[in-house]
């Protein structure tokens, strides 16, 4: 076995959000120890949701970076770029990258995110088809808008990537089909009357969706995307096709190594994998569920920074325990903003539903209860005190004696019962109130 | 670290806090001014809920451990490490309301116009405006023990 002469007492494997968060935490106990950073893009940190708004050409490079360009240094962190870990060693400590350097660990981290599913379709390997998860894809899109003079673009997925490429093509005044398997848009985190009001907003701003379709084939002139063939027989013209299915967790770096994988890393309440001295945050992870029902691939923002504390705190010596991955989702489109949080639209027995809609003016709230406890909300058009609701959602506190009052225009933390308000605790763990 | 403490008892449901949170975050810090002539009028970082008998003025607890930190997804808020505040930066938000559905308390708000979040507070760099203007000691700015989680 050959020795890694490249050695620090923390490596991680990303460096986004969970990666970030974890570098912090580490920090927060172990000032010195050396971390190292090892990442396939080339840059420093950016933030990743912040692309669709770089392509809809609504802020430059520089805010999208999501820490200040000092960071690495005040945090004393070795970063390496463009280098793509290929294999665990676990026994020995070390990692092997693809071009062949060897790096030794005492704690790893493995926090390489999401990877776009990629759906097998006639004729894809051609230019203007594109998928949509990375600042370089954004440039690439950006470029090829411009220098093939797109008019016409089809995305294939009507998830939340595929939503805010929309968008931003839209701003960039691109005629923009949408073609959705499913028969309706944000399946996963909506519910369908929430779905039908952006479905409606999206077509008033001249958004074509294609519901229950989906792409046959890439029909292209010159090497280059000319024509998109559905399944239903439909033909299109465009110039782009952007592929937004999802993604699945990036883990072909464990699957040599006797790390556990199900579709995820799977780790428990500490963020450990199967292996010691193996972490595992973010999008690429599998833990626990808030609800207890086994593990779940969360692939959002707040729970990847989450995930990445928890699991510094404790490759630095701390005990943090993760309270369980509760989906949860904000996001504006068309002009509507968007919250949804934990179950939305459950199918099976045992679930009360409150509601109120006025679907006319984009307005919708929803919540669900399980034996008086909130367990889910929809908000639409109007989310401005949304943290409270899912603050409840957290706290798992009987709803029963002011379920009436949540749904009510004005709904605050007054209407919360006053032992409740008093010692919120969720989990900020701040008392709010005097005596 | 030192917070700004709520007795609801106290609170007469004046509105004063939210008078002085926007003078404060004004540009000329006088209160004619800031109400008649600056255009686009900070929107108070504290907020009085009233329900009956009942008020209360509220504004960011500056959490411990902040979800709000955790949702951010562009950077714009930050602890400060000397103060602890939990800090907004204007020019980073895009106005994603991630924090929005993250906070328990509801007080980090939408602003829809500017398309941002709404002026949040910054604890008036140690001075809370909202604190030394309340005529009933409904808010109070001070460090206690809070173990006891009271």
């Amino acid at each position: 076995m050959k020795q890694a002469e490249n050695k620090a007492e923390y490596v991680i494997i990303g460096n986004s959000v969970a990666g970030i968060a974890a570098i912090e935490a580490i920090r927060k106990r172990d000032k010195n120890s050396r971390i190292l950073v090892i990442t396939r893009e080339p840059a420093k940190a950016y933030s990743r949701p912040m692309i669709s708004y770089y392509l809809g050409g609504k802020v430059s490079i520089r805010p999208m970076m999501y820490r200040n360009s000092s960071f690495y240094r005040d945090m004393k962190i070795d970063l390496v770029g463009e280098t793509e870990i290929t294999a665990i060693n676990s026994k020995d400590k070390v990692l092997t990258a693809a071009d062949g350097q060897l790096f030794g660990y005492n704690k790893l981290l493995i926090a390489t995110g999401g990877t776009p599913i990629m759906p097998a379709i006639k004729g894809a390997k051609v230019k203007g088809v594109f998928n949509f998860t990375t600042f370089a894809d954004a440039e690439a899109i950006k470029e090829y808008v411009e220098e093939e003079h797109v008019n016409e673009v089809v995305i294939l997925g009507a998830g939340l990537i595929g939503l805010k490429a929309a968008e931003a093509l839209m701003a960039l005044k691109k005629k923009v089909i949408i073609v959705e398997l499913a028969d309706r848009i944000l399946a996963t985190t909506f519910d369908k009357k929430a779905s039908s009001i952006i479905e409606k907003s999206l077509a008033k701003q001249g958004c074509e969706i294609v519901l229950r379709d989906s792409i046959s084939q890439i029909i292209s002139d010159k090497g280059k995307v000319s024509e998109i063939e559905l399944v239903s027989g439909r033909h299109i013209e465009a110039q782009i096709a952007v592929i937004a299915v999802g993604v699945r967790p990036y883990t072909d770096l464990v699957k040599s190594s006797p790390v556990k994988l199900n579709r995820g890393i799977i780790v428990d309440s500490a963020m450990l994998t199967s292996e010691a001295d193996i972490y595992s945050a973010g999008d690429v992870a599998e833990g626990p569920d808030f609800f207890g029902t086994g593990n779940i691939v969360l692939v959002i923002w707040p729970d990847a920074s989450r995930q990445g504390t928890i699991a510094g705190t404790n490759m630095a010596g701390g005990s943090a325990v993760y309270g369980g991955g509760l989906a949860m989702n904000s996001v504006e489109l068309a002009g509507v903003p968007t919250v949804s949080v934990g179950k939305t639209d459950p199918q099976e027995e045992g679930y009360e539903i409150l509601e109120k809609a006025d679907l006319k003016n984009s307005f919708y709230k929803k919540l669900v209860f399980k034996d008086d406890v909130l367990v889910g909300a929809i908000l639409v058009g109007r989310i401005d005190r949304a943290g409270i609701y899912t603050g409840l959602i957290k706290d798992r506190i009987s709803t029963s004696a002011f379920k009436k009052d949540l749904l009510s225009d004005d709904f605050g933390v007054i209407s919360l019962p006053r032992d409740y308000r008093k010692h919120m605790v969720s989990e900020s763990d701040v008392p709010i109130m005097q005596s | 670290m030192k917070r700004i403490w709520i007795n609801e008892e106290f609170c007469i449901g004046c509105r004063l806090c939210e008078v002085h949170c926007i003078v404060a975050h004004s540009k000329s810090k006088k209160i004619l001014k800031a109400f008649k002539d600056e255009a686009v009028r900070a929107q108070a970082a504290v907020c009085v809920e009233e329900h009956g008998y009942v008020s209360f003025a509220l504004q960011c607890r500056h959490c411990k451990d902040a979800p709000c930190l955790a949702a951010c997804m562009t950077g714009a808020m930050s602890r400060d490490p000397n103060t602890g505040a939990v800090l907004h930066d204007e020019e980073k938000c895009v106005g994603c309301w991630m924090c929005v559905m993250v906070c328990p308390f509801g007080v980090t708000k939408p602003d829809h116009e500017k398309h941002k979040i709404a002026s949040k507070c910054d604890l008036c760099d140690g001075k809370p405006a909202c604190v030394e203007h309340c005529p009933n000691e409904a808010l109070v700015y001070e460090d206690r023990d809070e173990t006891s989680g009271k």
